[in-house]
C-alpha cells in the first residue's frame, strides 16, 4: 500500500514536471488572437522607406508589377493561351481576389496561396509548366494580381473545411521553435515596437507582400520573408510553398482581417 | 581451464603485468596530479548533467580557465552570441542595440557569477515564458534547423568566457 502510494506520488510529480516542461518548450495552447490595435508593417519602417513605398514612381517593386502586366497577356503552352484569354482585363477580373487568399481549392481540397493558384492555372488551364517559386515571373504575376486589391480589406475564410488549416497555422505561430526557442507570437504579439538590432518589430502582418526588401535588393514573396524569420531563430527553413507556411499564411491573413492590403511594400 | 595452447606459455605473465602498470598509472594520475590529467582533457559538463542550486549554477561548466576578453568578443559576434539583437551592452562602437531584454550594463553588480551562469544556460528554469534563448540546452527544442540540431548555442568554455565578461561589468 505504502509502496504504491509513493509510486503514485512520484508519478504525479513526474507528470506535473513533464507538463510544465513541455508547455514551456512549446506553447501551442495559446488561443488565436488579433492585435488589439492593428497596424500595417509600413508604420514600423523609417520615414525614408515609407516615402519610397508611397510613391509608385519611386517604389522599386513597381518594376515587377509592370512585368506582371506584360506576362498577363503573354501566350504560353500548346494552345497559346494567356491569363487574359480567360480572365480578360486583370485590373477588373482580379479586383479583390488577393485579399481572399490563401483559399481552399474546392476541387482538390488543398489550401492554395496566390502563387500556387496562379501556377495551377498555368498547369491545368494553359498546360504550361509551373513557374518556380521566387522566379521573376511568379513574383511579377503575383505582384500584378495582388496590386489589384490594394486598399481593399483582407477577408479570408477560416471555418468549415479551412478550419483544420487555420488550426495548423495557429499552432505553428504559437509554438516555440529553433535553437533559440522562440515562437512567432513572442516577437510579433508580445514585443511589437521593440528594437531587434536595427529593426523595429512589427505585428508580422502580411498585407505588404509580395514586397521589395532593401536588404535583398529585390522583390520577394511572403514565404521568403517567413524563411528569414525561421532562420533568425535557427529553426528549419521550410521549402517555398510548404503546407506549413501556407497554413501559417492563412492564420496571419486572419489576424489582419479588415485591414487594407498595401502590397507592394518596401521593407528594410 | 586446460585449454592453453603450447605457444602461449611464454606470454603467461604479460596480461597481469600490463594490467598492473596501467592501474598504477591511473592511480598516479588521480592521486598525484589530477591537474595533469585534466589539462590534457578538460572536463566538460554536458547540458543534461547541469546541477541547478536555487537560482544559480555554482559549478563552472568546464575546467578550462575562462577569459573575459574572449567572452566579450563572443557576445558581440553575430554568428555566436549575437546578444545585441535583444540586449544593450556597454560597447559604444555598436550602434544598433536591442531593447527586448534588459540592459546588461552593471549585470556583474546585480548578479553573482553562478546566477549569471544559470541565466545563460537556461533562463526558462526561472521564467517559463522567457524570450531569452537557452544557450546551453539541447533537450525540448522543436524544429531546430539541421545545422544546429543537438548543438548548444554556445560551448561550455564559451559560456564560461561570457560569464566571466558579464561578471566583470560592474557599472
Ligand atoms: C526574434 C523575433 C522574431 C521572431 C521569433 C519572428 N519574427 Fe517575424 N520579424 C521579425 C523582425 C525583426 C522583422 C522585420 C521587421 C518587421 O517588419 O517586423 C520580422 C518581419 C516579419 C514579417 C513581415 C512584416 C511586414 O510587414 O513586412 C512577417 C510576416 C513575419 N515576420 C512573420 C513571422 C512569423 C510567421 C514568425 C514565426 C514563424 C516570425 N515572424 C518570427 C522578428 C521576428
Ligand atoms: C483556360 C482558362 C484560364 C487561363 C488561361 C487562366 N486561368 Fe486562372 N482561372 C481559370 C478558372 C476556370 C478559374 C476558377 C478556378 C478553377 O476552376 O481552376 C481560375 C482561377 C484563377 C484565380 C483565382 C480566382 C479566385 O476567385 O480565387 C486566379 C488568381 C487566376 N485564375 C489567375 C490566373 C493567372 C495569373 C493566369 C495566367 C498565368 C490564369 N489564371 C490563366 C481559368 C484560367
Ligand atoms: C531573443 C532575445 C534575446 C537574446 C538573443 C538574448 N537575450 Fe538575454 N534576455 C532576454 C530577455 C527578454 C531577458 C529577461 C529575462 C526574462 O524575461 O526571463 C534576458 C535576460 C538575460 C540575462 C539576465 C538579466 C537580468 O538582469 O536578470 C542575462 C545575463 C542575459 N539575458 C544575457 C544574454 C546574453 C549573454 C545573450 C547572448 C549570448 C543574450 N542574453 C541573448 C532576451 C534575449
Amino acid at each position: 500500500m505504502v509502496q504504491s502510494g509513493r509510486t503514485a506520488a512520484v508519478l504525479a510529480f513526474l507528470m506535473i514536471g513533464a507538463a510544465v516542461f513541455s508547455a514551456n518548450a512549446q506553447s501551442p495552447d495559446r488561443p488565436a488572437s488579433r492585435p488589439a490595435s492593428p497596424k500595417h508593417g509600413t508604420v514600423f519602417q523609417s520615414p525614408a522607406t515609407q516615402a519610397l513605398q508611397a510613391d509608385d514612381g519611386a517604389n522599386p517593386a513597381m518594376l515587377w508589377v509592370g512585368q506582371g502586366e506584360t506576362l498577363w497577356s503573354a501566350p504560353a503552352g500548346p494552345e497559346n493561351k494567356s491569363c487574359a484569354t480567360c480572365h480578360a482585363d486583370g485590373t477588373q477580373s482580379m479586383k479583390g481576389i488577393a485579399a481572399t487568399y490563401p483559399k481552399l481549392d474546392p476541387k482538390s481540397g488543398q489550401l492554395l496561396n496566390l502563387e500556387s493558384r496562379i501556377n495551377q492555372c498555368r498547369e491545368q488551364h494553359m498546360h504550361a509548366p509551373a513557374y518556380t517559386y521566387e522566379s521573376a515571373q511568379l513574383l511579377a504575376l503575383t505582384a500584378y494580381v495582388t496590386i489589384q486589391s490594394r486598399g481593399m480589406p483582407r477577408q479570408v475564410t477560416v471555418d468549415g473545411p479551412a478550419a483544420a488549416h487555420f488550426e495548423r497555422g495557429r499552432a505553428f505561430y504559437m509554438t516555440r521553435q529553433g535553437q533559440l526557442n522562440l515562437a512567432c507570437a513572442q516577437c510579433h504579439d508580445d514585443n511589437v515596437g521593440e528594437k531587434l538590432r536595427g529593426d523595429t518589430i512589427s505585428q508580422g502582418q502580411t498585407l505588404g507582400w509580395p514586397g521589395y526588401r532593401l536588404e535583398w535588393q529585390t522583390m520577394g514573396s511572403l514565404h521568403r520573408r517567413l524563411r528569414a524569420c525561421s532562420l533568425g531563430v535557427r529553426a528549419e527553413i521550410l521549402p517555398f510553398g510548404s503546407p506549413d507556411y501556407v497554413a501559417l499564411e492563412l492564420y496571419l491573413a486572419w489576424r489582419s482581417k479588415d485591414l487594407p492590403l498595401e502590397s507592394p511594400a518596401v521593407r528594410r | 581451464m586446460n585449454s592453453r595452447r603450447p605457444g602461449e606459455q611464454g606470454n603467461q605473465t604479460w596480461p597481469n603485468r600490463r594490467r598492473l602498470i596501467s592501474l598504477a598509472a591511473v592511480v598516479a594520475l588521480l592521486v598525484v596530479s589530477p591537474q595533469a590529467a585534466l589539462a590534457q582533457r578538460p572536463a566538460v559538463t554536458a547540458p543534461g548533467d547541469i546541477v541547478v542550486v536555487g537560482d544559480a549554477i555554482p559549478a563552472p561548466l568546464t575546467t578550462t580557465q575562462p577569459d573575459a576578453a574572449r567572452g566579450r568578443a563572443i557576445l558581440l559576434d553575430r554568428a555566436k552570441g549575437n546578444c545585441l539583437i535583444c540586449h544593450r551592452l556597454p560597447v559604444a562602437t555598436e550602434p544598433f542595440q536591442g531593447t527586448i531584454g534588459p540592459d546588461l550594463s552593471g549585470i556583474g553588480r546585480r548578479l553573482t557569477t553562478s546566477q549569471i551562469r544559470l541565466r545563460l544556460v537556461d533562463q526558462s528554469r526561472l521564467n517559463a515564458a522567457t524570450l531569452m534563448p537557452p544557450l546551453y540546452r539541447t533537450a525540448q527544442l522543436v524544429r531546430v534547423d539541421a545545422h544546429y540540431r543537438d548543438k548548444t548555442v554556445l560551448s561550455a568554455i564559451e559560456i564560461e568566457d561570457s560569464v566571466a565578461y558579464l561578471a566583470s561589468l560592474k557599472d
